[in-house]
């Protein structure tokens, strides 16, 4: 145990932790060197084993499209129908872990040391957490969902308010919009932020309190001992930067689709390939500028930005829409919520398999397999805070901004498609025909000035794109420079423009349903990393003094 | 003609600092000036230190170390950075302004092509401080 001890000039952190006692030093495993005039300094086989492995497979879906469509195609229905029950159960379990350790003792065990002090004020944290951590989501899923959820994916069997011929059932209309909006929150509310919890907890904590490398095979020291820094460590970390890369590519083909979605809506620009590579390369471009202004200079700034508009548009349609009902909407979301969470999280004996596979299982293997890069992202922002604070912040205050922003957009929606069905565009992009890009749009058409609060929204959308992309890249690059904040420029730039390029690629090549069955597969493995995590979180916590 | 020389360090290559440290003493003894060495760190565990409290210890040992070895008077000045590879050249500018310094001496590498796209530490803070620079080649 290495208590302070001035004269070998390695004393405690800020104030008590008990730091791991190991003889690995950060970065000893690390390449440095250049490439002509470019310097580099990699973690080598971390490094090169994820990028390889990514090209490989990028290969593979190019070479071999019909096969690889094939057999992703039929992965990702298999492995939500298959493991449904582990993924929602594993939810459930991190959920409780992280409210377990709110009003646990351990929660007074500050990260960074007991006199450490908040590197980043509340709104700057709450930004760039909310910016890497639902992004784009909120933007393609805040219409589509709860009308989807209310109108056909039926969640616990919940009776649509339409019959076969498109007319209102007036009887399941109540229930119906309550059962929309409160499935929707589920998806977006606890669940998703105890995940990234849990990660960024265990990140924080080994790192700041424990003083391990910043990178996720830190957190399983108190598992593996020593032999995190050999082949276990190495694998935990490539399956982190699979799950990362792969997760952001499948957000990059939301994004670019979407994207182009509303420029064909407000401006007529063809929906095809060549607009969104297009799109994808301005908007990796933009990455590529925030990633080289830094941490504050680029990425803190367009979340800050990112946010404010956010704000503006939530607003808007808030006073545009039916404002009271909306309110009450939101109320009685929020209530649904609360009774039915426990039928909802429920992993066993259901029938809803077009809700519960199809959606529930999907974001759980979705938000698991983003939780290195949105876990390690906050705890990179998070030092100073308590364990209290900084479960509370991450798990209650985003809930419920997803809640007011799903209330929000799906309340109009819903409202649009129920108070006139026949001309509502929300029922025709979401119900009618199934066209999730435009679902967004639509439902901006039936409020005012939806000319101006189009192009908004497009410009939301290629914001939201940039600032995951320039998170995901800082956080890729940590990882495979084994955990070295200060890592050449250059790597950065690398792997942004890897992601843009597997994303184009994979566009052009029609791989993008096979890059979503491998977030999925990824996302299986990883819920078992994480299991492990909350094991380690205790053990690190009981080891640290309050 | 210099009263205060500020010498920008990284703690992990100070064995190839030597020709830069003494320069900047020489020049110290003979302007009778006083040396800052300037540390950059994150908040983040690295090889030199697992937390921004030991990194300035390290820093703190290193110029007394130097005051000792050079008859020098010195003193330390870290620097917190969110994100060090990126805010090191204008955090460093801020510092040249918070120390008063009115000469640097630092270490920089051959100009090469990268030098068109990402500018050396020492160029930026040449192009971009009031103070003299004196960049030494390694």
């Amino acid at each position: 145990m290495a208590e302070a001890d001035e004269s070998q000039g390695i004393p405690a952190p800020e104030g008590d932790t008990q730091l791991i006692d190991t003889d690995y030093e950060i970065g000893q495993d690390n390449v440095e060197g250049s490439l002509g005039p470019i310097g580099f300094d990699i973690h080598n086989p971390v490094f090169m084993v994820s990028a390889l492995a990514v090209m490989a497979f990028v290969f593979y879906a190019l070479a071999l499209p019909q096969q690889a469509s094939e057999i992703f195609g039929a992965l990702r229905p298999w492995l939500t129908s298959t493991f449904d029950w582990f993924f929602l159960s594993s939810a459930d379990f991190f959920v409780l872990f992280c409210l377990f350790l709110i009003v646990s003792p351990w929660g007074k065990v500050r990260l960074g040391g007991k006199d450490a002090t908040a590197d980043y004020s509340y709104i700057g944290w709450f930004a760039m957490l909310f910016a890497a951590g639902m992004g784009i989501g909120l933007m393609f899923f805040g219409v589509l969902e709860p009308v989807y959820h209310m109108a056909i994916s039926s969640p616990l069997g919940t009776p649509s308010p339409f019959d076969a011929d498109g007319n209102i059932i007036p009887a399941n209309v109540e229930r119906a919009k309550a059962m929309g909006l409160a499935a929707t929150i589920y998806h977006w509310g606890l669940h998703p932020w105890a995940i990234y919890a849990v990660v960024a907890l265990a990140l924080g904590l080994f790192s700041y309190n424990k003083g391990l490398p910043l990178t996720i095979r830190s957190a399983f020291y108190p598992i593996f001992g020593e032999r995190i820094w050999g082949w276990t460590g190495h694998v935990i970390d490539i399956l982190a930067v699979f799950a990362t890369l792969f997760g952001l590519a499948t957000s990059l083909g939301f994004g670019a689709q979407q994207a182009n979605a509303g420029l064909n809506h407000v401006f007529g620009v063809p929906i095809d390939i060549t607009v969104q590579v297009i799109l994808i390369t301005v908007i990796t471009g933009i990455a590529l500028f925030s990633v080289l202004r830094g941490l504050d200079g680029g990425v803190k700034l367009l979340s800050e930005i990112n946010m404010g508009i956010a704000a503006l548009l939530l607003l808007f349609v808030l006073f545009a829409g039916p404002t009271l009902v909306i309110f009450s909407d939101f109320g009685k979301g929020l209530l649904a919520y609360a009774q039915e969470i426990i039928p909802l999280s429920n992993p066993i004996g259901r029938t809803d398999d077009s809700y519960r596979d199809g959606w529930t299982a999907f974001y759980w293997a979705w938000w698991i397999s983003w939780s290195p890069f949105v876990g390690m992202f906050i705890a990179r922002v998070s030092r100073g805070r308590t364990v209290r604070e900084f479960i509370t912040c991450v798990l209650i205050i985003p809930s419920l901004v997803c809640v007011l922003w799903m209330a929000v957009f799906g309340g109009v929606a819903i409202d649009q498609v129920l108070s006139d069905p026949a001309t509502s565009a929300v029922k025709a992009q979401v119900i009618d025909s199934y066209n999730p890009p435009l679902s967004l749009f639509a439902m901006l058409e039936g409020l005012p000035l939806s000319s101006i609060t189009s192009v908004i929204a497009i410009v939301l959308v290629i914001v939201f794109f940039v600032t995951s992309s320039d998170s995901g890249s800082l956080v890729i690059d940590t990882i495979t420079a084994g955990g070295k904040v200060d890592a050449p420029v250059p790597q950065r730039v690398f792997w942004a423009t890897f992601e843009g390029a597997v994303a184009i690629v994979l566009l052009v090549g029609g791989g993008l349903s096979a890059l979503q069955a491998m977030v999925i597969s990824t996302g299986l493995p990883f819920t078992l990393v994480l299991l492990l995590m909350c094991w380690a979180i205790i053990k690190g916590l009981r080891a640290e003094p309050r | 003609m210099f009263n205060e020389i500020m010498v920008p360090v990284d703690l992990r290559h100070v064995a190839n600092l030597t020709k830069t440290l003494t320069i900047a003493a020489d020049l110290a003894h003979k302007y009778g000036a006083r040396i800052t060495y300037v540390g950059v760190t994150g908040s983040e565990p690295s090889a030199i230190a697992h937390s921004p409290e030991e990194y300035s210890q390290k820093l703190a040992q290193f110029a007394a170390s130097e005051a000792a070895a050079h008859g020098l008077n010195t003193r330390d000045h870290m620097i917190v950075a969110h994100d060090p590879a990126v805010d090191l050249n204008h955090k460093l500018a801020d510092a040249v302004q918070e120390l008063h310094a009115d000469l640097v001496v630092m270490a920089t590498h051959l100009p090469n092509v990268a030098d068109y796209v990402w500018a050396s530490h020492g160029g930026h803070l040449a192009t971009h401080s009031k103070a003299s620079v004196f960049l030494v080649r390694d």
